[in-house]
């Protein structure tokens, strides 16, 4: 019992991770029809920034503001100079430019920081919570910040002008413009917004994971399949999809498979959402075909 | 005009061909090695060809199948004692098999969930191959070591002449296989496919009978490649199938030219040597080089996409008419 | 004569590589209505979409004598320009109460929109009723009032149209059109309006032009074409 409570908690932490990244992947999509594959290594070369930031001897609460701006940033310029220009282009075309991305990204990290694994250290402390051993502080304030950026997301695009009209620029672009909306920075804002909350994402598993250029391989692969099983035009359909997959890994990979085929899960739940239900499990819209 | 194009093309092939013959009796061991571990990737490559390039389903997981098809062949091998000649083919049938059976869902899947499927499956594989139930076959993470194979019939070449010649007969075969298909009945249907998949089907094309096949015979050309490389390399174990593997051969497909089968010539050269430019620049620049294939590549991939989509085949072509045009004109 | 507050010269327009308007001259009067009719495909739709830089276009537009013709589209409807494209163009997965707010999403001016969300729920009480539902839920009639309110949330003061009346029961395009009427003579906003129900545009237009082939062939005070029974059964089927 002791043993599954610390999997399922263990789960929701990893699953917090997944989530948000599923949220940035929805956000992203909801706006291009289009999959980010370099929303993992964007969210690893943020957290290789904050490392360094802190290495430096920032605390860690500003550093990872200062990472959350930066990658905000940075999401801004890449719509802006890397994904605009091919906004037109097939599909083939953007899967490339994003895997382009991906590699320009992992490699930019491997020639700053190296190549080894390093540690990353975690703000929430060593004492453990609720006096017990099933959930360690980081894993507690891993989902606490989870939840604390999905409320503060849905809030912004609930209530806020701005979320609201990129919202509709998602939905309706020319509509959207009839309005006066200047669409193409509502493109660039929600790549802006999805970098900032995957580079959240990226100093949340890091503590966990450890950091290495390769570590969000793993991590994008579960939100992929997170956010497919939420419904991938459905931000918290994703969000949700996330957790249970967080915690899916877990108790599959102990109880039915094995740990270290956990990844494998990943790729069944894909695979089994796109073919019985692709619109997941709260998605409204039936995947298009034509 | 078709005649000289044509002409020049044969010339091109014949210089290819004979190079490529004459290449074992000159070369060193290891750069027949490296010759044969070109004529492999080359061969994935006119696999993935077949099905991203001209029928438009686009893979990022065909490392999979090259790893379907090294494990099988090296399990057929080791634990079965067949002959490596005799194990390839059979890997490639199962990879035809795998393939074809992915095609289903695949149908399904569309575009860009089907790049994301193909994500997850090379992004699982390793682990895949590292599952405990298997370990009696494939070895778990220490993988399965194979011996190299002789020349057969005494022939007076030695194993890496031999093998690279054995990789040469396959990458031969297969690209004149592949280019007849193109060519053809099936390749327009691909293509149709690929282009106007309403209109295609309208036409009386069985669009999911196309599609599921051509994934299996791209899955099996991966096998090929695979097997041929188990036996080339002498083992097969876990991380060299994973992510980076799939990722390299959308890299050679996309540099060589989406639907050029001849670019594949040089996708393969290309991702052979970058890494291995690379791995010798650390040696002068320290640890940091090893970020350099990653970076090519990246730029590479949206450069192409940028300013000549259809890779060095197509730039080649595009600067060959003009040449010839101007030629023409200033007559 | 007012002066007139939108002025197009030698309008030209094209589809991808297809030629769509091969030069169209009109203008609507600052305060005035203009109907622009004509049959099925003769390009009326494409005119709006052309002034609203929806489509690739060449040609002298002008704004209050400013030339549009090169702005984008959202520029040109922070002009003060509003547009209600054919399909009504609502946010539908939006509730009403939101679409609106897209409406005044460009204004600064809090007081003076949260009068113009009463002064359209007074003109369109329905909307009120319907403030929190989802857009596309609400039916044909009830769209189009949402979507010339989300336009008038905008305080234009050039009102383009395409087609209000397609797809409505007759007692719900008469609404509309009472309420366009309205809008027009209380609040001075111009109107431009593509209509396929000839009779009830020149009713309610004072100037009308004849499209036909991507060209103008006939234009003119709205009375005269239809008092006109040759132009009428030539042009206008009736």
């Amino acid at each position: 019992m002791a043993e599954f409570l610390h999997l399922l908690a263990s789960g929701l932490a990893l699953g917090g991770v997944y989530a948000i990244m599923a949220l940035a992947l929805v956000m992203i999509y909801q706006a291009t029809q289009l999959i980010n594959f370099a929303q993992g290594e964007m969210a690893m070369f943020s957290t290789y920034v904050a490392w360094k930031l802190m290495d430096s001897g920032w605390p860690y609460w500003r550093a990872f503001a200062a990472t959350v701006i930066v990658s905000f940033i940075g999401g801004v310029i890449i719509e802006r100079v890397v994904v605009r220009p091919f906004a037109r282009a097939p599909i083939l075309t953007s899967v490339i430019v994003f895997i382009g991305l991906a590699f320009i990204f992992n490699a930019l990290a491997g020639y700053l920081y190296g190549y080894s694994v390093t540690s990353f250290d975690s703000p929430f402390g060593g004492r453990p919570l609720f006096g017990s051993g099933y959930m360690s502080p980081h894993e507690a304030g891993a989902v606490l910040v989870s939840l604390c950026v999905l409320a503060v997301v849905y809030a912004f695009f609930r209530f806020t002008p701005l979320g609201l009209a990129m919202r509709a620029a998602a939905q309706n672009p020319v509509s959207s413009r009839l309005v006066g909306i200047r669409v193409g920075w509502m493109l660039a804002l929600g790549w802006g917004l999805a970098a900032a909350i995957g580079s959240i994402a990226g100093m949340m598993a890091a503590p966990i994971v450890y950091l290495d250029p390769n570590m969000m391989f793993g991590i994008l692969l579960y939100a992929f399949a997170g956010a497919v099983l939420g419904g991938i035009d459905n931000p918290f359909g994703a969000a949700f999809g996330g957790f249970a997959v967080g915690v899916m890994e877990n108790l599959v990979g102990a109880y039915v498979v094995g740990p270290e085929v956990k990844l494998s899960v990943a790729l069944a739940i894909i695979i089994a959402v796109l073919v019985w239900r692709p619109s997941g499990l709260f998605g409204r819209r039936l995947v298009a075909r034509v | 005009m078709a005649g000289r194009n044509g002409a020049s093309q044969i010339v091109v092939a014949l210089a290819v061909a004979v190079f490529a013959l004459c290449f074992p009796f000159f070369a060193s061991g290891y750069h027949l090695y490296q010759g044969a571990q070109v004529l492999i990737l080359a061969i994935a490559l006119l696999g993935l060809n077949l099905l991203t390039g001209f029928n438009g389903q686009i893979s990022l997981g065909h490392g999979a199948f090259f790893a379907i098809g090294g494990y099988g062949t090296a399990i057929l091998i080791t634990k079965f004692g067949l002959p490596y000649w005799a194990a390839i083919p059979l890997a490639s049938v199962v990879c035809f098999g795998a393939g074809f059976l992915f095609g289903f869902p695949a149908l399904r899947f569309g575009g860009l969930y089907l790049a994301l499927a193909t994500f997850a499956l090379a992004v699982a594989t390793p682990q895949m191959l590292v599952y405990k139930g298997f370990d009696a076959y494939t070895g778990g993470a220490m993988g399965l070591q194979l011996s190299k194979p002789h020349a057969p019939f005494g022939l007076p070449l030695s194993a890496d002449q031999w093998l690279y010649l054995f990789c040469l007969a396959f990458a031969a075969a297969l690209y004149w296989a592949a280019s007849n298909l193109v060519r053809g009945r099936v390749g327009r249907a691909l293509i149709a496919i690929r282009d106007q998949p309403i209109a295609a089907e309208t036409m009386g094309v069985d669009a999911p009978l196309f599609k599921t096949t051509c994934f299996g015979v791209s899955a099996l050309y991966a096998g090929v490649a695979g097997g041929l490389s188990a036996i080339v390399v002498g083992f097969v174990s876990p991380e060299s199938f994973g992510l980076p593997l799939s990722l390299a051969f959308l890299v050679g497909l996309v540099v060589g030219g989406l639907a050029s089968l001849g670019g594949m010539l040089f996708g393969a050269l290309f991702i052979e040597f970058v890494p291995n430019i690379a791995d010798q620049l650390t040696v002068s620049f320290g640890e940091s080089a090893k970020a350099l294939p990653g970076a090519v590549y990246g730029v590479l991939l949206i450069l192409v996409m940028a300013v000549a989509p259809l890779g060095v085949a197509g730039a080649v072509k595009a600067a060959a008419g003009a040449a010839r045009r101007a030629f023409s004109s200033s007559r | 004569m007012s002066p007139a507050i939108l002025e197009v010269k030698g309008l030209e327009a094209w589809y991808g590589p297809v030629q769509a308007l091969h030069g169209v001259d009109f203008e609507v009067e600052d305060g005035g209505v203009t109907a622009v009719l004509g049959a099925n495909g003769a390009g009326k739709t494409t005119i709006l979409r052309a002034l609203s830089g929806l489509i690739r276009r060449s040609g002298d537009i002008r704004f209050r004598g400013r030339p549009i013709g090169a702005l984008a589209t959202e520029d040109i409807a922070r002009l003060g320009i509003a547009h209600v494209p054919d399909g009504r163009g609502t946010f539908t997965d939006l509730t009403v109460e939101e679409n609106l707010r897209l409406g005044a999403y460009v204004r600064a001016d809090r007081q003076a929109v949260r009068a113009d969300f009463d002064r359209v729920f007074g003109l369109f009480p329905r909307l009120a009723e319907r403030r929190r539902q989802q857009a596309g839920t609400l039916s044909g009639g009830e769209q189009q009032m949402l979507a010339i309110a989300r336009a008038l949330l905008m305080r234009p003061s050039l009102l383009m149209l395409d087609e209000p009346s397609f797809g409505l029961a007759p007692l719900v395009v008469a609404e509309i059109f009472r309420a366009l009427g309205g809008i027009n003579r209380d609040e001075g906003v111009s109107l431009l309006i593509v209509e396929q129900n000839a009779s009830l545009a020149l009713d309610l237009a004072d100037h009308a032009v004849l499209i036909e082939t991507g060209g103008v062939a006939l234009s003119g005070p709205s009375r005269a074409i239809r008092d006109d029974d040759a132009v009428r059964r030539a042009y206008l089927g009736y």
